[in-house]
């Protein structure tokens, strides 16, 4: 069965953790270990990040979209920015490498998300706003509860 | 979102105990907090109690590594004590073990950094 919903909200960093637990409470349902779930927040947390800070500059008027689709154990996100986009896409994927080091970002967003995902495809083009897409199996080998 | 931290002066360490959820909407809160405890050049080292903590992002790898920077100006070491399984998996990916030094409970780090409990 396939289900899915979509929520689009403005870039606010207080939106982060909206976005973390809203994506949790819609996965809960296919019944994924603590270590998935928090996987999967810590994902969503940094990509809906990167659209505040990096596509939108943190300026309000920006919207993040953010679309879940759970297909049998299969989750699979999309978090779009209309921002300013990513010129070149693999020196962002590199671990550590930051535009912004005076903001103290570590670097590391897309390296924990290719950690924690399957999946990761990246669709960006300087002005053209960026498209995260991941996907992720969750383990099937659980207890099952009667 | 609720997230508090507590910072509290023992000699030359800085306690710094964090409550609740550490992203990048919430890292300027640490960051202000420590900096300006920082100001006072008697602390030479960070404590940090992650026994609160119960999300971290790659923005909370960033506050860490920030203030390991400005430790290291001083000669002092950040250690970090109590930490869940999920925060302990990010801080090794991120290879911050490298730097910051892990002990388990705040008083036995705090013996470690050379404070009387």
């Amino acid at each position: 069965m396939k289900n899915e919903m979509q929520i689009q909200f403005s870039a606010l960093s207080q939106n982060e953790s909206f976005a973390r637990v809203s994506v949790g409470a819609f996965i809960a349902q296919l019944d994924p270990t603590m270590d998935e779930l928090t996987e999967i927040k810590t994902v969503v947390s940094e990509a809906v990040t990167n659209a505040i800070i990096h596509g939108y500059n943190e300026n309000p008027a920006g919207t993040v979209q953010l679309i879940v689709v759970l297909e049998d154990d299969t989750v699979a996100i999309t978090i779009r920015d209309d921002g300013k986009g990513i010129g070149d896409v693999e020196q962002a994927r590199e671990p550590l490498y930051t535009s912004k080091p005076e903001l103290e970002r570590s670097g590391m967003g897309f390296t924990i998300i290719e950690n924690f995902m399957d999946e990761l495809t990246i669709t960006s083009g300087d002005q053209k706003g960026t498209t995260v897409y991941v996907k992720k199996q969750l383990s099937k080998n659980k207890v099952v509860s009667h | 979102m609720s997230f508090h931290v507590e910072t509290e002066q023992k000699n030359s360490v800085l306690c710094v105990r964090l409550q609740g959820e550490l992203d990048h909407h919430t890292a300027s809160a640490v960051r202000d907090k420590v900096d300006e405890a920082l100001a006072n050049p008697q602390i030479k080292h960070i404590l940090l109690n992650a026994e609160g903590l119960t999300f971290m992002d790659s923005s909370g790898i960033g506050v860490i590594l920030g203030r390991y920077k400005k430790l290291q100006a001083r000669g002092g070491e950040l250690v970090i004590c109590t930490v869940s399984s999920s925060v302990y998996r990010l801080l090794e990916m991120a290879g911050l073990f490298k730097v910051l030094r892990l002990e388990e409970g705040e008083d036995h780090a705090l013996r470690t950094l050379g404070e009387a409990v």
